[in-house]
């Protein structure tokens, strides 16, 4: 099972940030990262730019319409994401618990689409049965 | 933290940080005892410690080092008990208790010592003394964290055959002596690919079994896929991890187009490749590019990954480069020989210039008679005598592959060709 974690950070979570020095929150980022690499579950990960350069495209209308915002009315916004690969829910939260972040921040923790959220009677997958190629290729290792 | 009102997320919450846990513990441990088995059991105890007070005194801070600080102190209480018998243990357990204050103290533990630690578990686990079934076992157990109830689903087999042979295992790492400790330099390459073997079974386990009946084991090639992974991440030069883990993210990236809604499975010619795992494909082939990047030219594991990398860029078998993959094939064939290797490439170059030049290398197979009873031999032959229009020695091919099947549903399917249907 996927999950994707996803940082949050209201104002108070920025203003905390203001306040640390940017190399011991790339330490703390870096460590939490690599225990993750190490722990073989981490699959992507990548943090956002401020959000002053980013974007929204609102779809109310007929044609896309691009603004510079607003964001929403919470004031909360995406500012990066890991995607790890772990087998229980339990194990997601406990990872997402470890994220070194601070008041203010939050994490929301989603579940990556999978094939079983898809029909399984879906025509495309409807097809005739046999076995070749990647059995033969098992069998050359056993 | 408060009580949990609920028991068994609690439970479930435990066995999270387990899974995440248990190798750093564990490997913590032998260095400490230097016994592996009894680390295994000490580490054992203290979860069993932790499912009993967790739920009920909350999650400790630093989960690692609480389990360890109770492993540790089982041991001392264990060793006071016998102290009159052997005052050596009682030295020992001395200074484990002095080593306990301090590590309770101070930082948990030195990442870098874990890191090796965790290294030379993941070799115990694979040694050589041990049968390839205590091999699979103990790393999913010890390395992987997960319980013998776990494993014995995974592998379809009774919980206490599980327990016994982890039990085995550790008797006979025991009773051989066996050091904790990374492998000597010149028995590296050699451990190493014991190693990867184990890993690359599991993962086959988890990749056959996906017939749609058991959830469990397609969990398993993402187990196997995880430890490769850890493995990666300690060994980051060596060039044959890399390639099997890209090997195995480059197959399981068709999991999910690889059955049918019945739980068949499904050709590859017939797979919607819309279905496979694209982020896994990315993963792979960076895997791949990692290993090539080392520089020491593509291993069995690497050249397989090259061919399973071949069918993930296609977008149909018709626009799949099989010249490519047959020069893969060929390269497969000098490095790591076999009568299986040699059909794939004739069924490689069937696609690629044409059923009769496959048809002298199945013929040559035959003749060695390296591959006798292995029903898949008659099955190929008997595809490319079809496309040559020599349909009643296909239906006989057919028959013959048909009575040598052992899967079921591949047996009807053999047969319904043979009736020429």
């Amino acid at each position: 099972m996927k999950y994707m974690l996803i940082m949050r950070a209201t104002d108070e979570a920025v203003e905390a940030y203001k306040d640390m020095p940017f190399e011991q929150v790339i330490e703390a980022m870096g460590k939490y990262n690599e225990s993750m690499i190490k722990a073989g579950v981490l699959v992507a990960g990548e943090g956002l730019t401020d959000a002053a350069e980013g974007f929204v495209v609102d779809f109310s209308a007929e044609k896309p319409l691009i603004t510079d915002g607003p964001y929403g009315e919470t004031k909360e916004l995406f500012n990066g994401f890991w995607i790890i690969e772990v087998a229980t829910r339990e194990e997601a939260a406990e990872w997402a618990s470890r994220a070194p972040l601070g008041p203010g921040s939050f994490l929301e923790v989603r579940r990556v689409t999978g094939v079983e959220d898809f029909p399984a009677d879906n025509e495309w997958i409807q097809k005739e049965a046999g076995w070749r190629e990647e059995e033969e290729a098992r069998r050359a290792r056993q | 933290m408060t009580a949990h009102p609920d028991a068994a997320a609690a439970q479930r919450a435990v066995a999270a940080v387990w899974r995440i846990e248990s190798a750093k513990i564990v490997a913590t441990l032998t260095r400490l005892v230097g016994d592996f088995g009894l680390a295994e059991d000490l580490a054992q105890e203290a979860l069993v410690d932790a499912l009993a007070q967790w739920p009920a005194e909350g999650v400790p801070r630093n989960t690692a080092a609480w389990l360890t600080a109770v492993a540790k102190r089982k041991a001392i209480d264990g060793w006071r008990r016998r102290e009159r018998l052997a005052d050596r243990i009682a030295v020992i357990a001395h200074d484990l208790e002095r080593e306990q204050d301090e590590a309770v103290a101070s930082l948990p533990w030195d990442p870098d010592a874990i890191d090796d630690d965790v290294l030379r578990l993941i070799f115990i686990s694979c040694h050589p003394v041990l049968s390839k079934e205590a091999q699979v076992a103990l790393t999913l157990r010890v390395v992987g964290g997960l319980s013998s109830e776990e494993i014995a689903r995974a592998f379809l087999v009774p919980t206490a055959t599980v327990q016994q042979r982890i039990v085995r295992a550790k008797k006979t790492l025991s009773a051989a002596g066996v050091p904790f400790e990374l492998p000597p330099r010149e028995e590296h390459a050699q451990r190493l690919g014991a190693v990867l073997g184990v890993l690359y079974l599991i993962f086959n386990e988890g990749h056959a079994a996906s017939s749609g009946s058991d959830w469990m084991r397609p969990e398993l090639g993402v187990e196997a896929i995880r430890l490769t992974r850890v493995l990666a991440a300690l060994m980051p030069r060596e060039r044959d991890v890399h390639g099997l883990l890209a090997l195995m993210e480059l197959t399981a990236a068709r999991f999910p187009a690889r059955v049918d809604a019945n739980g068949d499975p499904v050709l590859l010619a017939d797979q919607d490749r819309s279905r496979w795992d694209r982020g896994r494909i990315a993963r792979g082939r960076a895997a791949l590019a990692t290993a090539d990047a080392l520089g020491r030219g593509r291993g069995a594991y690497g050249l397989q990954a090259a061919i399973a990398e071949c069918h993930a860029v296609a977008a149909s078998v018709e626009e799949t480069d099989w010249d490519r993959i047959v020069l893969l094939y060929e390269a497969l064939g000098r490095i790591a020989p076999s009568p299986v290797v040699e059909l794939n490439r004739a069924a490689a170059v069937a696609m690629a210039t044409g059923p009769a030049s496959a048809l002298r290398i199945v013929d040559a197979l035959v003749e060695s008679g390296s591959l006798r009873g292995y029903h898949l031999l008659p099955a190929t032959r008997a595809e490319l005598l079809r496309r040559l229009g020599r349909e009643e020695e296909a239906r006989s091919e057919f028959a013959t592959a048909a009575a040598l099947a052992g899967n079921e549903r591949e047996r009807a399917l053999l047969q319904e060709k043979a009736a020429g249907r």
